[in-house]
């Protein structure tokens, strides 16, 4: 009854590569949780699966005490939100009319919405800093601040959880910061479970209660960032040599790669 | 709950409000200016029922001229509309019915019918209905290899559909040596000229329906321009949307395509123009696209019929030459 998701071991393959092999694993509610691992290692999948995008293909799923097949895509939207890697937005929408679209799934066919909608829209635009912006187009604003726009139509949607995609890639070091805290005020205010699947170690040893290392569809750790995010675990699935310490600002690990310390996994 | 008016569907209402005149004032022009028979004040006469004009002037302008208005109406707000939805659902702002070679299939399809004797509804109506699936089949599954998003692919497959369907129409044209020759070809250039107020029936209850659902579908269409994934974690069950409305703008363009033939980038101007005006929210833009594009088609219709000193030109000439350089523009807008 404490778990937002619940899996049981979940399988998927493209064609006949095999993807996520077997993975079980649960997130407590209220958890800041993040899924790290190399490339190809099966994040995105795992992450389109948690959110209906894709059907595991075997396996049980579980989201907020029920079967995920349970629920119909309505319901499901006011359960999870996603915010994608990159919101791709080649038509001009505001701001106001882009956050409005996360009331959709609580409306009818035509998603008319009324006084007690834009008013979640509005508390949801100030919630991430964009309420300066709510008239302007989408496609003129930066990269952080159209990471807080989708942000803020995801947290429109009022789900129980809340996944993101790499949300920190392609921001400079301020805004990935203001987007952590951005999240970790979310789980704190709102008890939104945050599921992230993130690259970035060091970030995820310092915002995450729990992190999900993933290597080849299998997991290879999970607990607290001091239980995973350790020196022989990650030099063995990143391949490469690191240097794990205490971080200076708090108790958690902080991750260093070394330069020209490639290790070649097939000579070893 | 519903104390509070949703303040979108009055600004929906304001703006159909004023899209209505723009056809009215589209259709009054369209049915009082021709080469022959009474001008503004004959029509005027003629609607308040005064007995002084001819029988002549009577006729012309309610037997040719007010069916043909209302034919140019229903066919520039259907590809309009085409238009839209194609763009929305290929997430592609040069995607259009006449390019995309959705229209040309409905030809091919129509011709068939033609040339197999078929009436004119339903039979080449259900022909060019088939070509147009035909076709959509073969751009989706050329262009579907990874993904149908990307611009470039998804043009070219349409403009390799649009060859092979012109070389299929000139294949069957060549063969043709009767009468039917001179409709076939004017036909495809886009002709608005023959019809009689029946037809025009007949082709709305095709059509009218379907500028319903797609209305029904029109914050559909807002959510699908996130993207296929974000509309389904919002709720959207895409496959299912996609089905529907690919089946119904090809069902409304193949009816006016078996009709009036191929008149090309209509879909293109009206939705990039009022999307320019209005914003880019379909639950606007679908009743905008219907009446504007109504008037648009209306108007051109009239500049085809007004121009020639002599006889007319197919509406489809006027609407290529406008809508071409646009398609180019934006193309090249699109590429930076």
């Amino acid at each position: 009854m404490n778990s937002a998701i619940v899996a049981m071991d979940l399988t998927f393959s493209y064609r006949n590569t095999p993807v996520l092999k077997r993975i079980s694993f649960s997130i407590r509610k209220g958890n800041f949780f993040i899924i790290i691992g190399p490339n190809g290692s099966g994040k995105t999948t795992l992450m389109k699966i948690l959110c209906g995008v894709l059907p595991a293909q075997n396996g049980r799923l579980e989201i907020m005490d029920r079967p995920c097949r349970n629920y119909t895509r309505k319901g499901l939207a006011k359960t999870i939100a996603l915010v994608p890697q990159m919101a791709s937005m080649d038509f001009p929408f505001t701001v106001t009319e882009l956050v409005l679209m996360g009331r959709s799934p609580h409306l009818g066919m035509l998603g008319l919405e009324k006084e007690e909608d834009i008013e979640i829209a509005r508390q949801a635009m100030a919630f991430t800093e964009v309420a300066h912006l709510a008239s302007r187009k989408i496609d003129e604003l930066s990269g952080g601040e159209r990471q807080r726009v989708s942000i803020a139509r995801a947290i429109c949607q009022e789900p129980k959880i809340i996944l993101l995609d790499e949300p920190t890639a392609s921001l400079d070091l301020a805004h990935q910061v203001r987007v952590m805290d951005l999240m970790e005020r979310l789980k704190e205010e709102k008890s939104v479970t945050v599921v992230m699947v993130s690259h970035d170690v060091n970030l995820a040893a310092m915002y995450g209660d729990d992190l999900l290392l993933l290597k080849d569809g299998r997991i290879i750790s999970l607990g607290s960032p001091n239980e995973v995010l350790t020196y022989r675990t990650l030099e063995e699935v990143y391949g490469c040599t690191l240097l794990v310490d205490k971080s200076p600002v708090g108790e958690f690990p902080r991750v260093t790669s070394v330069p020209g310390k490639f290790i070649d996994s097939s000579s070893r | 709950m519903n104390r509070n008016k949703p303040f979108l569907f009055k600004r929906i209402l304001k703006i159909s409000v004023w899209m209505v005149l723009l056809l009215f004032i589209a259709g009054f022009m369209g049915i009082s200016m021709g080469s022959a028979g009474g001008g503004v004040g004959a029509f005027l006469q003629s609607l308040l029922g005064q007995k002084e004009i001819d029988s002549m002037t009577e006729t012309i302008i309610w037997r040719i001229r007010f069916p043909r208005v209302v034919l140019a109406t229903l066919v520039g707000a259907t590809l309009s509309l085409g238009g839209l939805v194609f763009q929305a659902l290929l997430r592609n702002p040069l995607a259009e019915p006449y390019i995309l070679g959705i229209s040309g299939g409905s030809a091919v399809g129509g011709i068939i019918g033609i040339l197999m004797g078929l009436s004119r509804f339903p039979g080449v109506g259900l022909a060019a209905f088939c070509g147009s699936m035909v076709t959509l089949l073969l751009i989706l599954m050329m262009s579907s290899g990874q993904t149908i998003l990307k611009k470039d692919s998804l043009l070219l497959s349409g403009v390799m559909v649009n060859a092979f369907c012109t070389a299929v129409i000139m294949f069957l044209v060549s063969l043709t040596h009767d009468s039917r020759l001179h409709n076939i070809i004017f036909w495809l250039m886009g002709d608005l000229s023959s019809t009689d107020i029946g037809q025009v029936g007949m082709l709305s209850l095709t059509i009218l329906p379907c500028f319903l659902l797609l209305f029904w579908f029109s914050n559909t269409m807002n959510l699908l321009l996130m993207g296929k994934e974000m509309a389904q974690t919002m709720g959207v069950n895409v496959k299912a949307v996609t089905v529907i409305l690919l089946v119904a703008t090809s069902l409304m363009v193949s009816a006016t395509v078996s009709h009036c033939g191929l008149l090309g980038f209509v879909g293109l101007v009206m939705p990039h123009l009022l999307r320019l005006v209005l914003g880019p929210d379909h639950r606007i833009l679908v009743p905008a696209c219907v009446l504007g594009g109504g008037a648009y088609m209306v108007l051109c219709d009239l500049l085809a019929r007004i121009l020639p000193q002599q006889g007319e030109m197919p509406a489809g000439v006027i609407t290529a030459m406008i809508g071409a350089p646009l398609f180019i523009f934006l193309l090249k807008r699109s590429k930076r």
